[in-house]
């Protein structure tokens, strides 16, 4: 069994499995909390994907698409973070 | 043998991965869950890419690798507290099992300011986090 040929019938369906199960939990969560986290661990897992496929194909330039979900997942934790905090203010 | 260890890096990464997300998907409460998220940060993401190093071994990969590991490793708690901090000033629903809740009674809710000692015990914050330090 070559490395593609044990990507593709093992890592990937895990990691398909992960994906699908996160994503369960992003359409149920019952808080928006729920919801942003789980948004974050898929942007994760994109990570992952993004490196095995590019193990896979052979190309190197996949990794800089890795760097960039990783800058964005932060940036975009952080901003819903901070719109759940002032959120409430405005409520009251 | 190089592949034979990419492959066992891999496969250890991506069923760290797995377990994090069956953790995601059955556990009851939101801080439960933030805490989840940053074991698939730390080991499952970075077997994974220190695997894609080994393959490449090119200085260029492996910088891109090594930048990757440690943005990820520096920024997964920070967002993963700033969001657990404003879910519980949210006063999002805890679970029912939770026994210790040690941030009971710690926070200010209208200044965000947390106390470090127990409030309930006359305590007074020493500081004035409006108008600065008290004059006696």
């Amino acid at each position: 069994m070559t490395l593609v040929e044990y990507y593709q019938y093992v890592v990937v369906p895990i990691l398909g499995v992960s994906v699908i199960l996160v994503f369960i939990r992003f359409l149920k969560g019952p808080s928006l909390a729920d919801r942003v986290i789980s948004l974050d661990m898929l942007i994760l897992m994109a990570i992952g994907i993004v490196v095995i496929y590019s193990i896979i194909y052979d190309q190197s330039t996949f990794l800089d698409i890795a760097m960039l979900f990783a800058l964005i997942a932060f940036l975009g934790t952080v901003a819903f973070a901070y719109y759940l905090e002032e959120r409430k203010k405005r409520d009251e | 043998m190089n592949e034979l260890i990419v492959m066992i890096l891999s496969t250890i990464g991506s069923i760290f991965v797995l377990s994090t997300s069956v953790a995601m998907f059955r556990k009851r409460d939101v801080y439960l869950r933030i805490n989840v998220t940053t074991k698939t940060a730390t080991l499952g993401l970075g077997l994974l890419l220190a695997s894609a190093a080994i393959f490449f071994q090119e200085y260029s990969v492996t910088t891109r690798v090594l930048v990757t590991i440690i943005f990820v490793i520096l920024t997964a708690p920070i967002g993963g507290h700033m969001l657990a901090r404003a879910a519980y000033l949210n006063k999002i629903k805890k679970w029912e099992g939770m026994k210790i809740d040690d941030l009971a009674g710690q926070y200010d809710p209208k200044r965000k300011v947390l106390y470090s000692e127990k409030k309930n015990t006359s305590f007074e914050p020493p500081v004035d986090y409006d108008k600065g330090p008290k004059k006696t």
